[in-house]
């Protein structure tokens, strides 16, 4: 796995302030860490790079006291995956009949993906629309119930939690969601939003605590502590956006969903947020699972990403590698579409048009799921077996039987027929929104 | 003669009881046949309503447009209602956003685009609907004797925004306006869509203006860039220019803080602070003041003109980046 910055990224990192008399966790003890200088305003700190903004470093005890509470205490805590799938499955039924639901068939938004992350490490999920990485994030937190697989987080199988225990298992995963607007409920002052939470898990009870809480958090994401009177309505999408953030780190988890978390943001506030992101993650040594359709702010953020396609994980490799070389042709189509903001580059650039549309994912082709759209398909092979993730080289996990005949181009791309592809079949391929739209 | 000029348009929405909004401030450009122009800008900097005070489709009520639209020396915004409705889809065609919400859900895509052929060609229906068929044929839709009769929502979102190009080219217009035409797509839908128009422009020679969010469209498709901010134009350049050495603070701040594919990892992103809530008005001195990391005293004073540059462009600042500058 590739470390972004080094110690920064594993658990090392030191928690700043957020430990107060309310949380009930065991081994923290690093109330005396001074909180870095963030100002109070609005706006956000402009470009500033990570060394001011992180806070100092003890490499030594904090470590200690965080791998004793992830309850690990293993020596490679670096390796320790925090959360990890293995073959999960979601399938939403397709009911028909007038009195009496049958089911007629199977929506297979999510079939058989096995990842996993480690702590303090950014996985991206890239992926177009209708190909299920959204529905593997809720998932993953169970807002939606996996079919099959497990789901371990931190030792802990998620799926067989049930009721109370999964209650407090969810404090430390948590979500972002894509539109601020829709997810924050606009009759909630800000600080009923944030404190809604806290209530749920019993960690509002010290009123003081609670609110010296709320400051800090809203602190963290840039926001002044005047905004807790405020409703979602009088901010921008940006600061929207930020309160989003606050409302998932108020718990203080360990992991963070971010379900495209800058997609419907202006560029020069998804830099912003972007930023604001891989602060809190130097800070608190946070995970993250960013899911989005852009491919460069994946790049960006992610040290490992995974490409999906119609409900299976055809790519994953380090952020590096992955750009450097896509081996997947899937991968590397996607990337050739990405326009990029310079003319010498979109003059000379090559790119790989896929033919036609996404495939419906209630009828996905057999064999290798992206056949149909392939430039390097081979007659019977790519139709008749469905490639497995397997390690090319150095962990970087190809689904593709030609992988390496690609690479060294021993397989030639050649002409492709577009298929007829039916959005009424089930499913929306290409369509504007998600497989399952968007809470 | 310009294909199209427009001088000093200016959009002002007032609502009663209401400050007036000015939504298009000055606007100035032009497009000579066969160009292809980008408006560039976030949201809420007047591009849209920009294409749609062209094409006179804004709401009658509650807004005021003044200056002048030439298209071919004809001024748009002094014509007859009837006239410009002759104009539109013959002249000018226009593409939208949102596929779905631009067709007709209970009419069948063979007829939305014969209709076009009807209207402003005289052709029969049955002769329109074997124009409709080649016109889906040569914007790539797969089958095309099957799609004329199906309604859009049995069509993919890519498809249809190749049937509403389709119609858009239906009586050859000299002049395509695309607002955002690809930012409900998927991006490997949108190179194909991006593709289409590049050769459909290079085939029929129709002048194109790309209005769009996205720098990396404008990238490969643009001839000249206008980059609005405020509702004014802030900075105008050949496209090669405009990358290469931006000068305006707002372009430069753009262009470094996208993500890019190929650029080195690792690097924070360079934000624009603030949000267009901070804006001040173009009266009391520039827009893009409070977010700007040049101001100097000179830009609270008044509105910073429109300034020829050195390189062919304009330039609306009046501390620019210097041209060495480069994007990091």
């Amino acid at each position: 796995m590739t470390e972004r910055t080094g110690p920064e990224n594993d658990a090392a990192t030191p928690r700043p302030g957020m430990d107060d008399a309310a949380t009930p966790r065991p081994g923290m003890d690093e109330a005396a860490t001074p909180r870095p200088g963030t100002d109070d305003a609005a706006t956000p700190r402009p470009g500033t790079d990570d060394a001011v903004t992180g806070p100092p470093r003890t490499e030594t005890g904090q470590g200690e006291a965080e791998a004793g509470q992830a309850g690990a205490g293993d020596a490679a805590g670096r390796e320790r995956p925090l959360i990890e799938l293995r073959d999960v499955k979601v399938h939403f039924p397709i009911k028909s009949g007038l009195l009496f639901d049958r089911t007629v068939g199977y929506v297979y938004a999510v079939d058989g993906v096995s990842l996993s992350i480690n702590a303090g490490e950014t996985y991206g999920l890239v992926g177009e629309s209708g190909c299920g990485k959204s529905t593997l994030g809720r998932g993953l937190l169970r807002l939606i119930e996996p079919t099959d697989g497990e789901i371990v987080f931190d030792g802990t199988d998620v799926r067989a939690l049930k009721g109370e225990s999964m209650r407090t298992a969810r404090r430390r995963m948590q979500m972002i969601f894509q539109d601020p607007l829709s997810s924050l409920d606009p009759r909630q002052s800000v600080e009923s939003l944030l404190v809604e939470g806290l209530k749920a898990h019993g960690l509002a009870d010290d009123r003081e605590a609670t609110n010296r809480r709320l400051r800090e958090t809203l602190e963290a994401v840039g926001l002044s502590a005047s905004a807790l009177s405020k409703y979602p309505h009088e901010f921008s999408g940006g600061q929207r956006q930020r309160i989003g953030i606050a409302r998932a780190l108020v718990l203080d988890p360990d992991l963070i969903v971010a379900d495209e978390p800058v997609s419907a943001l202006d560029v020069s506030i998804q830099a912003q947020v972007l930023n604001l992101l891989e602060d809190l993650q130097n800070e608190r040594g946070l995970t993250y699972l960013i899911i989005a359709h852009d491919l460069a702010v994946v790049r960006h953020i992610a040290d490992t990403v995974g490409v999906m396609y119609l409900g299976g994980l055809v790519e994953e490799a380090s952020s590096d590698d992955l750009y450097r070389e896509p081996m997947h042709p899937y991968t590397r189509a996607l990337m050739s579409a990405v326009p990029v903001p310079d003319p010498l580059v979109e003059d000379r650039r090559e790119r790989i048009l896929l033919a036609g549309d996404l495939p419906s994912p209630t009828n996905p082709p057999p064999g290798c799921r992206f056949h149909t759209r392939c430039p390097w398909a081979q007659p019977t092979r790519c139709v008749d077996e469905r490639p497995a993730l397997r390690d090319v080289v150095g962990g970087h996990r190809v689904a593709c039987h030609f992988a390496e005949d690609i690479a060294a181009g021993r397989v030639r791309p050649h002409e492709v027929e577009p298929e007829l592809v039916r959005p009424d079949d089930g499913g929306a391929p290409g369509d504007t929104g998600e497989l399952i739209p968007t809470l | 003669m310009s294909l199209l000029d427009v001088r000093d348009l200016s959009v002002v929405f007032q609502r009663r009881g209401e400050r007036p909004f000015t939504a298009v401030d000055q606007v100035s450009f032009t497009v000579e046949p066969g160009q292809t122009v980008g408006l560039v800008g976030e949201s809420g900097c007047g591009k849209s309503v920009t294409s749609l005070a062209i094409m006179g489709l804004l709401p009658k009520r509650g807004n005021r447009v003044t200056g002048e639209v030439l298209f071919e020396g004809t001024d748009l915004l002094g014509l007859r209602p009837d006239d410009l409705r002759d104009r539109r889809g013959r002249d000018i065609g226009m593409i939208f956003q949102d596929p779905l919400s631009s067709l007709n859900p209970v009419i069948p895509i063979g007829v939305q685009v014969a209709e076009v052929l009807e209207r402003h060609r005289g052709m029969a229906r049955r002769k329109a609907l074997r124009e409709a068929r080649e016109l889906l044929d040569a914007v790539g839709i797969p089958d095309p004797d099957r799609r004329l009769t199906e309604f859009p929502h049995q069509i993919s979102g890519g498809m249809r925004q190749r049937a509403l190009i389709a119609i858009a080219l239906a009586c050859k217009p000299r002049l395509l306006i695309a607002d955002e035409p690809t930012t409900a797509l998927d991006v490997t839908i949108q190179a194909q869509i991006l593709t289409l128009l590049k050769q459909l422009v290079d085939e029929t020679g129709t002048a194109l203006i790309m209005i769009t969010h996205d720098l990396g469209v404008v990238a490969g498709l643009c001839d000249t860039v206008n980059v609005l901010y405020g509702g004014r134009v802030v900075e105008r350049a050949a496209r090669h220019e405009l990358f290469a050495r931006p000068r305006h603070p707002y372009t430069h701040g753009l262009l470094s803080s996208v993500p890019r594919l190929d650029s080195p990892r690792g690097e924070r992103l360079h934000a624009i602070r603030g949000s267009v809530a901070d804006n001040i008005p173009w009266v009391e001195g520039c827009a893009f003041a409070p977010r700007c990391d040049n101001v100097v005293d000179a830009c609270l004073d008044g509105p910073p003109p429109l300034e020829p540059t050195a390189s062919g462009g304009d330039l609306r600042c009046n501390n620019p980046v210097s041209e060495e500058v480069a994007v990091p």
